[in-house]
């Protein structure tokens, strides 16, 4: 069954290239990184509730800064990660970097809504208002709706190899707004404060970073898990006619 | 430990209904994404079933 295609892909690291070895390396993948999620999960909730103190300025309201950040950082992250993988399969041809540039967007564009429900939430105590027309959070909203630009022109060709290349001319064009996002608080006068880590310093309390960055790794290893167990589903579906997919859920339930 | 009793950590301070509704939404909508990967697993496990037996 996976013989074949192991003997056609070779040894080097390229055979991963091909659907069928793809489609086994990640489901090897897939559950080490969702047990790696959920255990960063635990330990980040954990000091975030329990070991960071109350903020002398936000109080409470500050704790969903430990979801809010890991899910906004992701939205930007993703988006690049998708683009790239899209532009690669655009320009190589490659099937399987196009299945993952479309694997990728529905996680992202859950965590850009995300980061932006858990903003409006935190901005209203903050701010006084869940929602302004401000340069990061338009700038953020606009990301979201890229992200459901990428899923509904896809889905709106039949032809997935047309689809795949019309659907990565929109994510590249889109990649322009990432470092907007990231560089709207600095560019312009907003209400959205400065970042609160970079390198070289922070400007909040040690054990609130480490928090925050625990849930930052929980959430980018839950996104690594969904994104494989989803693009095991797009190869599956795209393979269907292949002898090695038939084989493959035949022998082993789609194993 | 910060909070002394269940329902002062339930308060969060005045902001609860911020907090969880923040991370209440989340973990929502993470369910939502878990189910909603495990049900297009199973349709595509499925179609590469039947077209299998189609095909004897």
């Amino acid at each position: 069954m996976s013989s074949t295609a192991r003997a056609e892909g070779g040894v080097h690291l390229f055979r991963f290239a091909a659907p069928a070895e793809f489609y086994r390396l990640a489901g090897r993948l897939t559950p080490w990184f969702a047990a790696l999620s959920i255990v960063l999960a635990v330990i980040g909730l954990y000091i975030g509730f329990f070991a960071a103190p109350t903020d002398a300025q936000q109080g409470e309201s500050y704790r969903i800064i430990f979801i809010h950040v890991p899910a906004a950082w992701m939205a930007m992250f993703l988006y690049v990660v998708m683009a790239l993988w899209a532009g690669v399969g655009l320009v190589f041809n490659t099937r399987v970097s196009a299945m993952l540039a479309s694997a990728i967007a529905p996680t992202g564009a859950l965590m850009a809504f995300i980061a932006l429900w858990t903003g409006a939430l935190w901005g209203r105590p903050t701010w006084g208002a869940y929602w302004v027309w401000d340069a990061r959070l338009t700038s953020t909203l606009i990301l979201l709706f890229l992200y459901c630009g990428f899923i509904a022109l896809h889905s709106a060709i039949d032809d997935p190899r047309r689809a795949d290349k019309a659907a990565a001319v929109l994510a590249l064009v889109g990649v322009v707004n990432v470092p907007i996002i990231y560089f709207s608080v600095q560019w312009w006068n907003t209400l959205h404060q400065g970042a609160s880590v970079r390198p070289g310093g922070s400007s909040m309390a040690g054990i609130m970073v480490a928090a925050m960055l625990v849930m930052v790794f929980a959430f980018w290893m839950y996104a690594i898990a969904a994104v494989l167990h989803r693009v095991r589903s797009v190869v599956l579906e795209r393979e269907q006619r292949n002898e090695w997919a038939q084989a493959v859920v035949v022998a082993r339930g789609g194993k | 430990m910060n909070w002394g009793s269940f329902s002062n950590f339930l308060a969060m301070g005045g902001y609860g209904g911020f907090v969880w509704g923040a991370y209440g939404v989340t973990a929502v909508l993470i369910a939502a994404e878990i189910f909603a990967l495990r049900a297009r697993r199973r349709r595509a496990v499925q179609e590469v079933a039947s077209r299998s037996r189609g095909q004897g």
